[in-house]
């Protein structure tokens, strides 16, 4: 995993890594990949893959307005508010 | 008059039924051996007054000749369940302040049979640990601690160490590699991660959500069996929750297991299993052989893939199940110039080392050009395991092994620090059952030269708690170890 | 040949273009949420837990957004797959509360299929589609309320929406136009989208690339995003089609990149270029477990079909007798369709086209009314042809009829009656006023026999004044003619 690899990650996951960590972190990520790398000597050929363990079908909700009219509610823990809104630094559209 | 807070949940029932002692006697024990075992740092919240409001409430249950399984009984709560107007945090920083407006599913139907809750108990931040080292409230301390302070696993650490001090008389848990029956096995206690699906995980906050279950620690075989009757059920507000009917689990403790086969995986007997723990084994087999059980040999060929494909999957789920945690809706927030910069600056701020450490790792097992070869792979060998298991079920009835390789180690241990991935290994016996969803307990099976107890698991078909519960009363009758410190 | 062929330097190029179009799902409540989908509500009002990304909460499938996506694909003459998988697309951003957006990815719900439409030219074409997917809509982000703040409102989060994608088939503006205003049609006509697109509930991205004519394979496309109406999608692809050859010409090179059309230019611009593009790393959504639709349920959708655009339009034609560009323009709204059906119903179906089409459509434009606020209806419009057809009255006193219909809403039968407007049939009257017109008229008469033929209109306006308009034409025509010559 390359430096640019490292920051490419760090960011798709909205994380900061001090640039006197990346070295260190390459370094840890390599040895947890070449650890996870012991599976690609297991014979997979026609697998399905796993998603769930559940045999089930989905089951599917009837369509009911049974929620919502909470915005109190939902608004309680925000960190900024404002009239009713949700509240972030200016979004510059892309 | 004998410790309330020693009491098993059955024998507290019974007490309780006959007007031995009250239900705010019992929950005030509990509450005094809090703040007595302060020390522990088990508990990241307490909520005293609500309790013995709770304990109030279930007294005049009792005086009415109304109790329930639980009514008047004291238990803590894992930090990951979200508890109504009460402060969790899944102890992390980034949730510190947040206090959600709902109940989990799990435990509403414990406060609907009567349960009194103590608190909020400590564990690894958003479950991902196997030390309660993570937590951002520093780790829960082991009861078993003697000169040097002990692990009390995790990641239920608080859970574990909570009913094995007596500071209440269970505790909800959640596995997702083995985050139950670890910390059991480490602090001397009964718990069971059921099959997956078998409890409803609304509204308990998501680490791997393919993974994850919930389940009950406790002193006893028994007392895991009514609560777990009391947690488990379908809830049409989890569509991996399974529709059928929950058995009255403690009918399911005659230790009966006469005529069951009882598989031993040979790939379990590893290098670095310790030999206490794998005479303890042996042991444990013999006794079930004593009750007329029979003991096979099974093979779990894949089985040492379990942890390289479970360090894939559960951060995979991890990097997105957490990104909801922005400082945006809720949670602490740490401005920035911009709105990345805010996620960043408060997601770095509110994660600790290991939360980021996977967060970065399933970003990148899931990114353009690695998913197939690590994500897609990872899917696949899980169904091997997933095979593996249900081939071994046909020729036994459940299987039996150590549920770590040692027992519990000390906090602040160097080699677990410094890499990571020798603190992922204490998940070896137990991640295979995860990727298969299968139910499983762990009992204590004895002490080791050290005094510290070790813990057996039993592993059952999906669905099939009843007769894991039946080999483990079995054992428990066998072994005489009472769970708790 | 419909494709548009555009004149480059030194060789002529054709446009090569493919649409995605999300259609909001029309249903009470969101997708994966109780929540309601009412548009307009107060802010944040139509949020539950789930749709604000709160922690521990968990998506619910809706039934009826299942069923709609299933009615839109076999309006789509596509294949249903009975099985398929929600996925994860994950990227950050304020109006997306779980970090990730619950779609559908490698198993979409409805696989290939086509829609015919039909070109100025007279030709019909059938434009490929490659899948339908369902997936959640995102919040607002409102940006010009606060200066240095961005407002949410997550009452959008949540709602259904059916990602339509067609193949790169469209080789002009003008087919791009024609299967936007046919796909608008045909979910109106199946109640699945109101087909919006000014208020967005029905979106468009338009992929444009080049060729020169006869080159096989494609070239670098570029993605316009959000072109929010049939205008302005025809606009786009030309404008980019047209740069795209002036940067080949200039012996330049098209890399991949997001544009955005701007509306007031008619130009478009670069938004987002490929190397910053998105790395959305999908994989199957844990929290949901696979669709998988039985015969039964796909069997009985089919049977609650109605009858599309195109049936319409063919019944319209072959039983019905109209031309196959008024049976276009009526079944083009299907409640125009059924206002005319329900007109003709047992009067003369050409007629009554010719007056729907004719004077009732100016009436509507005239009077900027919608269908359902129509003075007429379609009972009325109906009997005033039957009024015609029975020769009660004739062409002109109808013009009358309908006039007076339009300002009192009432039957053209108690207009005619009330107010004496039933023609003359009786020929013995008509002969007497037709006796008068040429004993008043001698030299007229005269002129006629000597050849002076067309004066035989001259004669009718007479006769048709001197009854108040209303004697029967034909008959007028056919006296007069006998009379004079």
């Amino acid at each position: 995993m390359d430096e640019q690899t490292v920051k490419r990650i760090a960011f798709l996951s909205r994380l900061k890594i001090d640039e006197d960590k990346i070295a260190a972190t390459q370094d840890e990520f390599k040895k947890i990949i070449d650890w996870i790398n012991l599976l690609q000597e297991v014979d997979t050929q026609g697998v399905e893959p796993m998603i769930s363990v559940n045999r089930n079908n989905l089951v599917l909700r009837k369509d009911e307005v049974t929620d919502g009219n909470a915005a109190d509610e939902v608004l309680a823990n925000a960190p900024m508010k404002e009239y009713g809104y949700f509240a972030v630094p200016k979004v510059v559209e892309q | 008059m004998t410790d309330l807070t020693e009491l098993t949940i059955t024998e507290a029932r019974a007490g309780l039924d006959k007007r031995e002692f009250s239900a705010v006697e019992l929950t005030e024990a509990c509450l005094n051996k809090m703040s007595e075992k302060r020390s522990l740092n088990v508990y990241v919240c307490e909520t005293p007054d609500k309790a013995l409001a709770q304990a109030q409430a279930a007294q005049a249950q009792i005086d009415k000749g109304e109790a329930k399984d639980l009514t008047g009984i004291p238990l803590g709560i894992k930090d990951l369940f979200c508890t109504k107007g009460i402060n969790t945090t899944a102890c992390s920083n980034i949730l510190r302040n947040f206090v959600p407006p709902y109940e989990s599913s799990v435990t509403q139907k414990l406060l609907d049979a009567g349960a009194v809750f103590l608190g909020k108990l400590n564990m690894d931040e958003f479950a991902m640990g196997g030390s309660n080292e993570t937590s951002c409230f520093g780790a829960a301390i082991n009861p078993w601690s003697k000169d040097v302070p002990l692990t009390s696993g995790g990641s239920s650490g608080g859970s574990a160490a909570a009913v094995a001090a007596g500071m209440g008389l269970g505790a909800t848990g959640t596995d997702t590699g083995g985050s139950i029956r670890q910390p059991s096995a480490y602090c001397g206690v009964v718990g069971i991660k059921p099959t997956y699906g078998r409890c409803s995980r609304y509204g308990i906050m998501a680490f791997a959500s393919s993974l994850d279950q919930a389940g009950p620690i406790a002193k006893t075989v028994a007392d895991c069996a009514v609560m777990l009757k009391n947690m488990a059920g379908y809830d049409p507000k989890d569509a991996t929750s399974e529709n059928r009917e929950v058995p009255d689990f403690s009918k399911f403790l005659s230790g009966n297991v006469k005529g069951l086969r009882i598989g031993i995986p040979q790939e379990y007997k590893v290098d670095g299993l310790n030999a206490e723990i794998g005479a303890y084994w042996e042991k444990a087999a013999a006794m079930l052989k004593d009750r007329g059980a029979e003991i096979v040999d099974v093979s779990l060929p894949h089985s040492k893939y379990a942890l390289a494909a479970y360090y894939i999957i559960a951060p995979a789920e991890a990097s997105s199940n957490l990104a909801r945690y922005d400082g945006l809706r809720y949670g602490v927030r740490v401005e920035g110039k911009n709105l990345d910069e805010m996620y960043i600056n408060s997601r770095s701020n509110g994660f600790g080392k290991e939360v980021k450490r996977r967060i970065m790792m399933g970003t990148y097992v899931l990114s353009a050009g690695y998913y197939d070869a690590y994500f897609l792979k990872a899917q696949k060998v899980r169904r091997r395991i997933y095979n593996d298991f249900i081939k071994a079920f046909d020729s036994c009835d459940v299987i039996l092994t150590p549920t770590t390789t040692d027992a519990a180690f000390a906090l602040g241990d160097k080699k677990l620090q410094e890499n990571p991935i020798n603190m992922w290994l204490n998940d070896l016996f137990t991640v295979a059952v995860s990727l298969a969803g299968l139910p499983a307990i762990s009992l204590p099976i004895g002490l080791n030269s050290r005094g510290l107890p070790l813990g057996m698991q039993i592993i059952g078909r999906p669905f099939d708690e009843q007769r894991v519960f039946e080999v483990a009363s079995a054992l428990e009758k066998q072994v005489g170890f009472r769970g708790g410190k | 040949m419909s494709g548009m062929v555009l004149k480059g330097k030194d060789a002529d190029w054709e446009i090569i273009c493919g649409l995605e179009i999300h259609c909001q799902i029309i249903s009470k409540s969101k997708m994966f949420s109780g929540a309601s989908t009412h548009y307009g509500s107060e802010v944040n009002q139509n949020v539950s837990f789930v749709d604000a990304g709160m922690p521990g909460q968990l998506p619910t499938l809706n039934e009826q957004c299942v069923r709609q996506a299933i009615k839109t694909g076999l309006g789509l003459n596509a294949q249903i797959n009975k099985y398929s998988e929600f996925a994860r697309k994950n990227y950050f951003y304020a109006d997306l509360p779980q970090g990730y957006q619950i779609s559908q990815f490698k198993y979409p719900i409805v696989g290939e299929g086509y829609v015919k439409i039909e070109l100025e030219n007279g030709e019909n074409k059938n434009i490929g589609i490659e899948r339908l997917h369902i997936e959640q809509d995102a919040g607002k982000s409102i940006h010009d309320i606060s200066p240095s703040k961005t407002f949410i409102d997550l009452n959008r989060a949540g709602v259904g929406l059916m990602e339509i994608v067609t193949k790169p088939d469209f080789r002009s503006p003008e087919e791009a136009g024609a299967f936007l205003r046919k796909l608008r049609s045909i979910v109106r006509y199946l109640g699945t989208c109101d087909g919006n697109m000014d208020e967005g509930s029905m979106r468009c991205d338009v992929n444009v690339s080049v060729r020169k004519v006869g080159e096989q394979d494609f070239r670098t496309r570029n993605e316009m995003k959000n072109v929010n109406s049939v205008k302005f999608v025809m606009q786009a692809i030309e404008f980019e089609a047209r740069r795209q050859i002036e940067v080949y010409d200039a012996g330049g090179k098209i890399e991949q990149e997001t544009r955005q059309f701007d509306p007031s230019t008619g130009q478009t611009k670069v938004m987002r270029k490929k190397e910053f593009a998105h790395d959305y790393r999908y994989f199957p959504e844990p929290d949901l477990l696979p669709l998988v639709l039985s015969d039964e349920l796909i069997e009985q959708i089919k049977s609650e079909m109605v009858e599309l655009p195109d049936a319409k339009k063919e019944r319209f034609v072959t039983e019905l007798g109209l031309t196959a560009y008024d049976a276009g323009v009526i079944c083009e709204n299907k409640e125009m369709a059924d206002f005319f059906e329900e007109a003709a119903r047992g009067h003369d179906a050409k007629k009554t086209a010719n007056w729907l089409m004719g004077d009732f459509f100016a009436l509507l434009n005239e009077r900027k009314l919608e269908l359902s606020e129509s003075p007429i209806s379609a009972k009325n419009l109906g009997a005033l042809v039957e009024l015609i057809s029975q020769n009660v009255i004739n062409g002109k006193t109808a013009k009358e009829v309908f006039a007076i219909m339009a300002d009192t809403k009432e039957s053209p039968e108690k207009i005619v009656e009330e107010r004496g407007l039933r023609q003359v049939t009786d020929s013995s009257a008509i002969e007497k006023v037709i006796d008068e017109v040429i004993a008043a008229n001698p030299d007229n008469a005269a002129a006629y026999k000597a050849g002076k033929v067309n004066l035989m209109g001259w004669f009718v306006g007479q006769v048709m004044k001197a009854s108040a308009g209303k004697a029967n034409p034909a008959m007028v025509n056919e006296i007069l003619r006998r009379k004079l010559n």
